[in-house]
Parts: structure tokens; sequence; C-alpha cells
């Protein structure tokens, strides 16, 4: 794109041989070369469709009429968001929800079973892999369907809690509890952060460990004051990688409803109910407007935990970041 | 020690119970799915599998077929166009470079789905969604390096490639163009095959995208044909559903049994050597 005019500016006087200039103006070339398809990309699927849906969020849009007749409204579509829209709102409290929940749970039992592992034993790595094949699969369409079943009136779930002579609720046709059973969803697949939580462990000093023995501290003295200081960084990266993944979820929330966020709006999460706005009701300018508020709520989210992270998240010297 | 296997073992058993309780239902009767709740059929009901398997016009082969046409061309598209996004990033020195590297790592945490929107208006538009090829909308953005993630990788993995090699090479005369192919690409191998893993695996678990962009019934990846399932709500769907479901699961099941190692590696390198 740029490719041209920066070949054609001046090379920077500092070059002291010819032989230099001409390598550093054929590097700069080659690096515009190599990196065209990306900046192509950047362009055309991701600048300017972002351009674009800034415009039709303050439209009127329906993709049955051509983008130059979308009518400006406005404010409209986010007014109606902030003040008309019930579930809108609903579906804010949704993904508030599921996130708040599922995440710290989620780490929770990614630590706890990468602690569990942490020791020098026979078959660890078989069981490393079998507790991250559900981070694999879970995100599927295949296995939504197989959770939903699992917590259907007469699932797996309800045929073990009927062991005990409980009976079961229809768990996921209830709309109390329909969004807990995505939650869990989420939760099974703890593997993928309890990977990362495992080769942080790995990093820690036994030093620090044995010293802390010597001083008589606890087993909990121990995880409060090394364990998780140490680990922090890993807990950081572990905790803004899920909050960002778990306002996003779609897929599970999609099979359970059928694509509707039922049953009663309990498991309309905000990318659902963005893709119902847009893509069954046709209201692309509202659902445009839906995006951005997302787009800007997920950046400040990003924004506060790396705030909040530089208050309890400890670096040690030798780490490059 | 003992404790701890056997706490293990047990969280085990339950995280494990989901997939296992799926492959035994995908061959249970429909009566049976009701009346035993034990993990293992009292009779195998394979027919389950052919009655999924042409449960809808177009059949299953094909929705597989599809979904392997879109994943291996995703796989090449990431491959080819990240590496190259990688190697100017990573290693060539050209102007404005730093302000193209901060506006890619402003991307990866950018949600795709606040674009989904205009890309759909654009490429309809284009005549691309519904046309005669349907696939466009999946693949072009895999050929023009959108998935940030894998530029990241492959960056940090080329940049533990000894600086060394690239001014031998120079002395050597080779242009960057030779240093990418004889110095770069070959010992770039490693984060190669986890970008063409994981572009496999997460392309054929997709299901957002292709819901957004394929509109035929002929079109259909797996993922959307299974949501077909969800529609058709009678009770003797539930096996025929597993049935498939378990099916659309096998390739990503075997990716994990050939490459497991790499693939909890890859989490790694990519994750903690930032």
């Amino acid at each position: 794109m740029t490719a041209s005019t920066v070949f054609a500016e001046p090379v920077a006087p500092a070059a002291p041989r010819p032989g230099r200039r001409v390598r550093r103006r054929r590097e700069n070339l080659a690096g515009y070369v190599f990196l065209s398809p990306w900046l192509l990309g950047l362009l055309g699927i991701t600048a300017v469709p972002m351009l674009i849906s800034l415009y039709l969020s303050f439209t009127d849009y329906s993709p049955l009429i051509s983008l130059g007749d979308a009518e400006w409204v406005g404010l409209d579509n986010y007014r109606r968001m902030f003040t008309a829209d019930q579930s809108y709102w609903h579906s804010v409290t949704v993904t508030i929800t599921f996130a708040l929940v599922a995440v710290p749970l989620k780490l929770a039992a990614a630590l706890g079973v990468a602690m569990l592992l942490n020791r020098t034993m026979r078959g660890i790595s078989v069981f490393r892999g079998l507790f991250y094949l559900p981070s694999l699969l879970g995100g599927s369409v295949a296995l939504a369907i197989v959770w939903v079943s699992m917590f259907n009136r007469d699932g797996a779930f309800n045929s073990f809690l009927a062991l005990f002579g409980i009976e079961g609720l229809p768990w996921v046709s209830d709309p109390d509890w329909a969004l807990y059973t995505l939650i869990l969803l989420a939760i099974w697949q703890f593997g993928a952060p309890m990977v990362i939580f495992l080769a942080g462990l790995k990093q820690v000093p036994v030093e620090l460990y044995e010293a802390a023995s010597v001083d008589g501290a606890s087993a909990w003295r121990k995880f409060v004051h090394i364990t998780l200081p140490m680990l922090s960084p890993v807990i950081f990266f572990n905790l803004v990688l899920e909050t960002i993944n778990g306002f996003q979820g779609f897929t599970s929330a999609f099979v359970l409803s059928n694509g509707t966020g039922g049953p009663v709006d309990s498991t309309l999460m905000y990318t659902l109910n963005l893709y119902i706005k847009g893509f069954s009701e046709l209201e692309m300018g509202y659902a445009s407007a839906m995006a951005w508020v997302f787009l800007i709520v997920i950046g400040a989210i990003t924004v506060v935990l790396f705030t909040t992270g530089r208050f309890w998240v400890h670096y040690s010297d030798n780490e490059e970041r | 020690m003992r404790l701890r296997l056997l706490i293990l073992v047990i969280i085990l058993a339950v995280v494990l119970y989901p997939l296992v309780w799926m492959v035994g239902t995908s061959l249970k009767s429909p009566q049976e799915i009701v009346s035993n709740i034990g993990l293992i059929p009292r009779e195998f009901t394979p027919g389950n599998f052919a009655e999924g398997w042409s449960k809808f016009d177009v059949s299953f082969g094909r929705f597989f077929l599809n979904s392997a046409l879109v994943s291996l061309l995703t796989v090449a598209g990431n491959t080819i166009s990240c590496l190259l996004a990688a190697y100017a990033l990573g290693r060539l020195r050209f102007r404005l470079r730093g302000v193209w590297f901060a506006v890619m790592i402003g991307t990866l945490l950018l949600p795709g789905h606040v674009l989904i929107i205009p890309q759909y208006i654009l490429f309809r538009s284009l005549g691309w969604v519904g046309g005669d090829w349907p696939y466009l909308p999946l693949l072009v953005p895999a050929f023009l390096a959108t998935e940030a993630f894998f530029v990241f990788l492959i960056v940090q993995f080329m940049r533990g490639i000894p600086r060394e090699l690239d001014e031998a090479a120079v002395i050597d005369g080779a242009s960057p163009y030779g240093i990418f192919r004889h110095v770069v690409l070959p010992l770039s191998r490693p984060a190669l095959v986890t970008t063409a893993i994981f572009s496999f695996i997460w392309t054929w678990n997709d299901f957002f995208r292709q819901l957004v962009f394929l509109s035929e019934l002929k079109d259909y990846t797996a993922p959307v044909a299974l949501t077909l399932f969800i529609d058709s709500t009678s009770e003797s769907a539930v096996g025929p559903m597993f049935a498939m479901s378990l099916l659309s699961l096998i390739p990503v099941f075997l990716f994990f049994v050939a490459f497991q190692r790499l693939l909890v590696e890859g989490i790694n390198t990519s994750g903690l050597k930032g």
C-alpha cells in the first residue's frame, strides 16, 4: 500500500557506505513486499469494515437495501440500547454473570489441578494431555449438543442424581439454571490455562519452598506467600485471556437455545444477541452500534485489568516481561 | 502421593465422563437412550450412524468434505500469509515497522464478532455470500493474515533464530528473499507446524463465521449441519445426532493423539515467552 512512497523517501544519511545504503533500501522494500498480504487484510478485512460498522451504527440499515440508502438516525441506536431495549440490558447481565462466575472458577480449577500435577511422577504427561483434551473439543457445536443433552430432564446428570434419590430439574430449560450449565461447560475446559499454570509452576525455584519449610511455614502459607506471587504473571495472562474469551461465548448458548437466547432470554449472551439483531431481525445498524459498545467495553476491561495488574503482578528480574 | 493420584484419577473420571457417555449414547437405540442410564449400551445400535449420515437432503459425507476443504485451505492460508508477515515484522528492518507491529498486537485482542456485520455486507456486495465460491468469505481473510495470533506466534519463534545466521548470509551476498528461503523458512518449521495444527482445529470447530457466511444446505460445514438436528426435536433423533457429533470430533481427536506434545508446548511458547 505505501511501499512505493516509502521507497521514494530519501534514505537516512547515517548510512556510511553506498553498499549498505542499497542494502537498507532493498530491505525496506522487502519488508513491505512480505508485509503486503497482511497490510491488505488489515485494510480490507479489518480497518474498512470497522469504519463501515461505525457509520452503520448511526443509521437504520437492513441488508435488503444498498449501503448508500442507509438512513442516518444519529445517536438513536445508542439511545435505544441504553434506555429502551430491555433485552439489551438483559444480555449484558447474562454476559457479565457468565464471565464473573465462569472465569474465576475455571482458573481455580486450572490452578488446583496444575498443582496436583506439579510433581515428578510417572504418567504425568498422560494426565496433562487428557485434562487438556476438553479444551480442544469443548468449543465445538458437537460438544455443546452433548452437554445440553446431558443436562436435559432425562439426561445423564439427572440419572446420576437419581442414584442418591435426588430428583433433578430440566436444567437446560429452566431459566434459573440454563446459564449455569453453560458456565459448567466453560469450566470443564480448564485444561488450556492448566497447561500454562503447570509451565509457570515449573519455573518457581524449589529453594524458596525449602527455605520456607526451614522457617516452619505451613502449606497454606507457602501457597499464599510463594506460589501465588511467583505465579502472578501467569495468573494475569490467563485472567486476561479467559476474561476476553468469556465475554465472547456464543456457540454453547446458540446450541442450548437453538439460536434464541432462551429459555426466557436466560442464555442471551451479548454476541448471540448481536447475531439475532443483525442476522435474524436484520437490524444491522442497531447491531453495529451493539458491536461498537462491545468493542469499547472489552477494550476498557483490558485496560482495567492491565492497570490493576500493576499492583498484584510481580515480575522477577530475570524474566523478560 | 497415593492420595494425590487418587484425587487426580477421580477428577479425570469426571472430566472424561461426558466424552465416554457421548460414545455410549451414539450406539444406543432410542428406547435405550431413555431407559439405560449406564455408559455401555446393552445392545449396540450402529444404525444411528447410517441414519444420521443420510438424515438430511444432503448427506453428512458432503458436510464433512466441506469442513475438510475449508479447514485445509484455511491452514494453507494462515500458514503462508502469517509466515510472510511474521518474517517482515520479526526479522526485517523497514520504515514504520514498529507502528505495524503495534497495530498487529492491537488486532490480537480485537473480537471477531465486532467485524462480522460489515464483513458480511462487504462480502455480499462482492457476490461472495452464497455464490459459486461460497467459501471465499471464510478463506480470503485467512490468506490475508488476519489471524494475528499466528503472526505473533511465528514472530516470537523467529526472534529465537540467531541473527548471526542472517549476517553470515548477507556476507555471502544473500538478499532478504534469499535469507527467507534458505535461513528463516527452514528454521521456522516448528512454529509453522504449530500454526497449521491450531489453525486446523480452530477452523474445524469454528461455528460463528460459518453460520453467518454459509447460506445453502449443500455448502454447510459439519458444525452448521449439526445444528439442523436441534431443529428436529423428536426423541428418535438423539442417537443419530450423537453419532454425527461424535464423527465430527474425530479429526480433532486424531490431531490430539498425534500432536499432543506439540499442542501442549504450543500454548506454552505462545503464551509465556511473549
